[in-house]
């Protein structure tokens, strides 16, 4: 899978699961200050995550995202490794 | 009402095993958890059962993470996620605060609060990709009120109300309620080694002027778990039958 194609899969499940308007979403976005996305909204995020891609993304590494194109980074890291 | 998938915990017997047979008693499917006594989570899961309800036995000490990650595991492959827990798993270690040794402390507290953590947690994953649970704990009235000779098993109870009301505050938005159901005496096996004498006196601070039933408890946990309960959480239900007024 590419990056392009992690993005929009991205896109889709923050629209899906968190019920965020499409037109909002940049890779830039911050979660909790631009998205309005509360601190458990970021876990059921990566559980979603978790559960679309099929990766692990462990407590640790996941504290550190606070963008939506830093969550690109870590699925595709994980898809990689 | 759909059927939930429900894990009661310390289910063998006594209060556990009457709110098993409550749910089994409105179909849902039931997971008994029990630390030791294999005869009685066999026949704690008969009744389950006969009531014709799905049941599962299930071993494991709820005070160790490794143990209760095993439980979730069997009982999601065998009933699927946990949409209904019940935290019911107790023990007492009695003792004049000044004879309590730490061993006395320590396994209250992990048996009857650090289980209420690993088991909710636990439960949560499910809960909320289903946007929909029930945690229920059964406290204590000791954990309200005090009681001599009970500093760790009232300070374990206390523990899960404020435990109760931190989840139901992260959780609440999502179709989750958690809350708290303190017996004051029911007549179980823990009541029983009380004795007569110290029964007998407690009925007589009792309005009801009896001690209560399992059942009488787990009605209660029924309730709670139900849709009607949705707008009920963080709270502590007292069922003491007028004991602590």
């Amino acid at each position: 899978m590419d990056r392009s194609e992690i993005e929009s899969k991205m896109v889709d499940l923050l629209v899906e699961e968190l019920g965020i308007e499409r037109d909002k979403i940049a890779m830039s976005s911050k979660f909790e200050e631009d998205l309005e996305v509360d601190s458990l909204g970021v876990v059921e995020l990566l559980m979603a995550l978790e559960d679309n891609f099929d990766v692990n993304i462990p407590d640790e590494e996941a504290e550190n995202i606070t963008t939506v194109s830093e969550a690109v980074d870590i699925v595709a890291a994980k898809l990689k490794g | 009402m759909d059927p939930k998938v429900v894990l009661v915990t310390g289910a063998s017997r006594g209060i556990g095993r009457a709110v098993a047979e409550h749910f089994a008693a409105r179909g849902h499917r039931i997971a008994i958890n029990y630390a030791t006594n294999e005869d009685a989570a066999a026949a704690a899961e008969a009744a389950v059962r006969a009531a014709g309800a799905e049941a599962l036995s299930v071993a494991a000490n709820v005070g160790d993470a490794d143990e209760v990650a095993g439980m979730f595991e069997t009982v999601g492959a065998a009933l699927g996620p946990v949409e209904i827990l019940v935290n019911n798993a107790g023990i007492t270690r009695d003792d004049l605060m000044l004879r309590m040794k730490v061993d006395q402390w320590d396994d209250v507290i992990t048996t009857n609060l650090r289980s209420v953590y690993l088991c909710s947690k636990a439960a949560l994953r499910g809960m909320l990709r289903a946007k929909w649970g029930r945690i229920i704990s059964v406290g204590s009235v000791s954990g309200l009120a005090g009681n001599p000779g009970q500093a760790n098993y009232a300070a374990a109870k206390a523990g899960i109300v404020g435990f109760t009301k931190s989840l139901a505050k992260e959780v609440g938005s999502r179709g989750i309620t958690v809350n708290v159901v303190a017996p004051g005496f029911i007549a179980t096996d823990m009541t029983d080694a009380l004795g007569e004498d110290v029964t007998a006196a407690a009925a007589e601070r009792i309005a009801v002027g009896r001690l209560g039933t399992p059942q009488e408890v787990a009605s209660v946990v029924g309730y709670l778990a139900s849709d009607t309960a949705s707008y009920i959480t963080g709270q502590t239900i007292v069922v003491d039958g007028g004991l602590a007024l």
